[in-house]
């Protein structure tokens, strides 16, 4: 019987790879076209494409006050957001699995809960309640970093847990104690520098989000970045793309390092990079 | 193993098979012919072409030069799904989603065998591997040994012409390993298919295999059956890698060699005198504890190793390692540090000299 | 339990005596987070669930509910409704493609780990960021309408189709793709080759493997990540508002209209029902996915 086809393996072969060849360059120009006319479009001189490079747009972002305000706000917010953040969490979860491990299926409920809830409905109880904190307390926007700390329960702890899960917490507190240390030396001293990448990841995570958050700010009146941006956008595109170009760049710088630290012990776990897209500032 | 009253199946013949990775090469020029209903065992460490000779025969690779050939056709243009074989794989092939008789019966679905009739062909054929009783469990709830009996039952619902297994035992526990291994040959033989068994165990290949095919580097080294492969090893890869091998330092001298004042017949007697290192089985070995202690085969016990029937003895002789087997009744004699001497039984032993490769092919 | 026996795990003071038995002041070191996920996440969905209920006197009524039959809240709900759905399987099959065309190369290449790592930054890049992405390559002043426009095609000449739900629909892909790669690629990993060789062994072509084994494998994992994107489109609110700014066709922004005061009324009961016809949508959507992610993980995990 004569052979039917000398190539059946190879011509499948070709036509997988030919597959994947259209599919991965056809999702790249999707992608990276938009990221392309973003920076395009602010570094454009004229009105036209082609007419000209100038960063004009990127200087003119100082002379918009609010802009800057609205810039040196959301980093405050970053900063106090990560570290309530962290001094909420770690002693926590270090607690519950050395004292408390009925509480961790509770305790993970409730951190995994915003991720189900969205930031949109969450606003709707925030509002009253920021309205009284803004009467009796402070209509200050730093207020937002306590919505904003629950916003990053989720991927936090999802960071801070793998790294906790990788050692062994019990065994060290059991010989920190013997020899005599107080708890604040065991946390201080001995559990934090041990997961000193899971706590650089949760950190990470906490700025990259709470940068790109606009839905809470917006609804409870706040011009944080992203508000402003938006704003902005009404009035004068390019800046205000230039700002997003911007915050941009920093976000994917933050994931950078992420990945690279998370690479010196673990890499971070498919879950919580999954957990993370779902989150996010849509 | 005994063979079958009646022999079916197909002779599956291939002819100098060669196939190409890049510029690795798996298998350089492989020819054998199995015969009608026999189980050949290829047997080899791993990269040495086994399992790609096997993948050739399924269809599954293509080859670079040379023909396969199933009953008298040529089917090494075909790919895998027409080819009509039967594999079964080293682990994870069940189909997870589908319960164990819709496995089975799969082949048959292809083949648009309607779904009363292949369950029926499917139960019938769970019975011949015994596991008519597990037809409506998922692969996840059946252990790694029950996994592969319906793999097997798989594989031969189709009434392939061949059937081809790729280390089959390879991932499951010893115990189960030896118990399906029999039960492989029993299903086998009751069938009375050509098969063609790929594994890196020799024991598994001595044990069920009609005939051994020891590979190495993508070629043939030695083709017999086992009590052949075993006893006259062709080559000294063959001698190392089935069974134990003692290397012991002597001189060919008149077509003999001279081992330690002992003087041995060779396998292949026409070799030049000179130095050579013979190589002599365990089982050879037999140690003395009474007698004069003196002279160049007295030594000491190291280790006994308790296998079950027989045991190990490992014995110093004057700095060289050597190994005897015996029933393990007789190690009572000489446990470790005892003294003892040597004897060599006057089996014909392959030697090997160090400038050229062995003597023996 | 209490480390009450354990000699290396002593409290620094002694502890009470109640009964017989120590006091477990283990506990009080879960109460500040417990306390602060009280006011910060238990409260505010309270005041939810129990402001859906309130009407504008204090007085307990259902009229919130019977408001979301207006007809631009059952607008806003259709529309939304429509687009997470669309975005949902039009991002899940392309998704899938991606997915497919990753896990079927080197497992551990170089392109493999940039798309997995590219897809996590994408999926959260949403909002005002990638409106105004979109408007900078597709929009009026667009870097490819310009361009396109230039060699005679102009894509708006039926309308400006950006700034309504079409347009945000094929922008809710941008993030609504990578989600499904990250989410559904595990799936994909799990589809053994030895599968493919036994189909094959036993007959069946790629089409026969694609419709009894690697199909119905898959299927499960297919509809639960696609119900995650169709969650997660639902939710979405900031890209819809940076985009759209006439009226209120997504119901996210509904909420926005009644709970500031900018348009009409402010209405905090109103916002209160969407916001719980909101989230009953969502946990169903995303308790679905779950189950079939767990039959998925049987299977291929």
């Amino acid at each position: 019987m004569a052979a039917v086809t000398a190539s059946f393996q190879r011509s499948r072969r070709a036509r997988l790879q030919a597959f994947r060849y259209v599919v991965l360059i056809a999702a790249a120009i999707f992608f990276l076209v938009p990221l392309l006319a973003m920076f395009e479009f602010s570094t454009r001189k004229g009105l036209n494409v082609g007419s000209g490079f100038t960063l004009t747009y990127w200087r003119q972002i100082f002379d918009y006050p609010d802009l800057v305000a609205a810039i040196t706000a959301s980093l405050q917010l970053a900063a106090i957001t990560s570290i309530g953040m962290l001094v909420l969490l770690v002693p926590t979860m270090v607690w519950v699995r050395l004292r408390l491990p009925r509480l961790t299926r509770i305790v993970e409920f409730i951190c995994l809960l915003p991720l189900t809830i969205p930031a949109i409905v969450l606003v709707v109880g925030f509002f009253p309640m920021y309205q009284w904190m803004g009467i009796n307390f402070s209509d200050s926007i730093l207020t937002l970093s306590f919505a904003y700390v629950v916003l990053v329960l989720p991927y936090c702890y999802r960071a801070l847990d793998a790294g906790l899960g990788a050692i062994d917490v019990k065994t060290l507190t059991e010989a920190a104690r013997s020899l005599g240390a107080s708890w604040f030396t065991v946390m201080w001293r001995v559990i934090v520098p041990n997961i000193s990448s899971a706590i650089l990841n949760a950190a990470l995570l906490s700025v990259a989000l709470v940068l790109g958050e606009y839905t809470i700010a917006q609804n409870l009146l706040y011009n944080n970045l992203q508000v402003e941006i938006a704003q902005l956008g009404r009035a004068n595109a390019g800046v205000s793309i230039a700002v997003a170009v911007a915050s941009l760049l920093f976000a994917f710088i933050l994931l950078v390092v992420l990945a690279f630290v998370g690479r010196r012990r673990r890499q971070p776990s498919e879950t919580l990079v999954q957990d993370f897209a779902r989150g996010g500032r849509k | 193993m005994e063979k079958a009253a009646t022999r079916q199946g197909v002779e599956v013949r291939l002819e100098n098979l060669q196939r190409r990775y890049g510029a690795v090469t798996a298998l350089d020029g492989l020819s054998l012919t199995l015969g009608a209903g026999e189980l050949v065992a290829l047997l080899g460490p791993s990269g040495c072409g086994k399992t790609t000779a096997l993948r050739l025969v399924a269809g599954l690779e293509e080859a670079d030069g040379g023909r396969v050939v199933i009953g008298g056709n040529d089917v090494t243009g075909l790919p895998a799904n027409k080819r009509n074989v039967g594999m079964v794989f080293q682990a994870y092939s069940l189909f997870p989603h589908m319960v164990a008789w819709e496995n089975v019966a799969f082949g048959l679905q292809m083949r648009k065998v309607g779904v009363e009739e292949r369950k029926r062909r499917a139960l019938e054929t769970l019975e011949l591997v015994g596991l008519a009783s597990m037809a409506n469990r998922y692969a996840t709830q059946l252990s790694g040994g029950q996994q592969q009996r319906v793999a097997l039952a798989r594989a031969l619902a189709i009434r392939p012409q061949v059937l081809l297994l790729d280390e089959p035992l390879s991932a499951l526990d010893a115990k189960v390993r030896s118990r399906l291994r029999d039960e492989i040959r029993r299903v086998q033989l009751e069938v009375g298919i050509t098969t063609l068994f790929v594994t890196h165990d020799q024991e598994e290949a001595l044990a069920i295999a009609d005939r051994v095919g020891v590979m190495q580097s993508g070629q043939l080294e030695q083709l017999g059956p086992p009590t052949t492969v075993y006893s006259r090893p062709a080559t000294p890869f063959v001698a190392d890698f089935v069974g134990l091998t003692n290397r012991l330092a002597g001189t060919v001298k008149n077509r003999e060699v001279e081992v330690r004042g002992v003087r041995l017949p060779l396998v292949q007697p026409d070799v030049p005198d000179g130095p050579a290192t013979a190589l002599v089985r365990p089982e050879a070995v037999s140690l003395a504890t009474d007698g004069v202690m003196d002279g160049p085969l007295v030594g000491t016990v190291i280790a006994v190793a308790f296998l079950g029937a027989t045991s190990r003895v490992t014995v110093d002789l004057g700095g060289v390692t050597v190994l005897a087997q015996m029933p393990t009744a007789q190690t009572a004699e000489h446990p470790a540090g005892t003294k003892v001497r040597l004897t060599l039984r006057p089996d014909p032993v392959l030697i090997q000299r160090e400038e050229t490769n062995p003597a023996g092919s | 339990m209490t480390a009450a026996g354990n000699p290396a795990v002593s409290t620094t003071a002694g502890r009470p005596f109640v009964g017989g038995r120590r006091l477990p002041l283990g506990w009080v070191g879960a109460v500040p987070f417990f306390a602060y996920v009280a006011v910060f996440l238990l409260l505010p969905t309270g005041i939810i669930a129990v402001g859906a209920f309130l009407a504008e006197d204090g007085s307990a009524t259902l009229s919130n509910f019977s408001s979301l039959s207006q007809s631009n809240i059952v607008k806003a709900s259709v529309n939304t409704v429509f687009l997470s759905a669309v975005t949902a399987v039009v991002g899940a099959s392309l998704g899938a493609l991606v997915a497919y065309a990753v896990a079927t190369g080197n497992p551990d290449g170089i392109l493999r780990r940039l798309v997995v790592s590219a897809s996590g930054v994408l999926a959260q890049f949403g909002g005002v960021t990638l409106a105004f992405a979109f408007l900078a390559t597709i929009g009026p002043a667009g870097l490819v309408y310009l361009f396109v426009k230039q060699h005679g095609v102009d894509f708006y000449a039926n309308g400006y189709w950006i700034y309504d739900l079409r347009g945000l629909q094929l922008v809710y892909l941008y993030f609504q793709i990578p989600l499904m790669v990250l989410v559904f690629l595990p799936a994909v990993d799990g589809i053994k080759p030895q599968w493919r060789e036994a189909a094959e062994s036993l007959g069946g072509s790629t089409w026969h493997y694609w419709r009894y084994v690697a199909g119905p494998l898959l299927f499960p994992a297919f509809i639960g990540c696609t119900l995650l994107l169709f969650a997660n489109a639902f939710s979405a609110y900031a890209t819809a508002n940076a985009l759209i700014n006439q009226g209120a066709p997504v119901l996210s922004q509904q909420i926005n209209n009644a709970l500031s005061s900018e348009v009409g009324l402010h209405k905090p009961g109103l916002a209160n029902a969407i916001a719980i016809e909101m989230i009953v949508i969502v946990v169903l959507a995303t308790v679905l996915y779950s189950l079939l992610q767990r039959r998925s993980s049987r299977w291929l995990q």
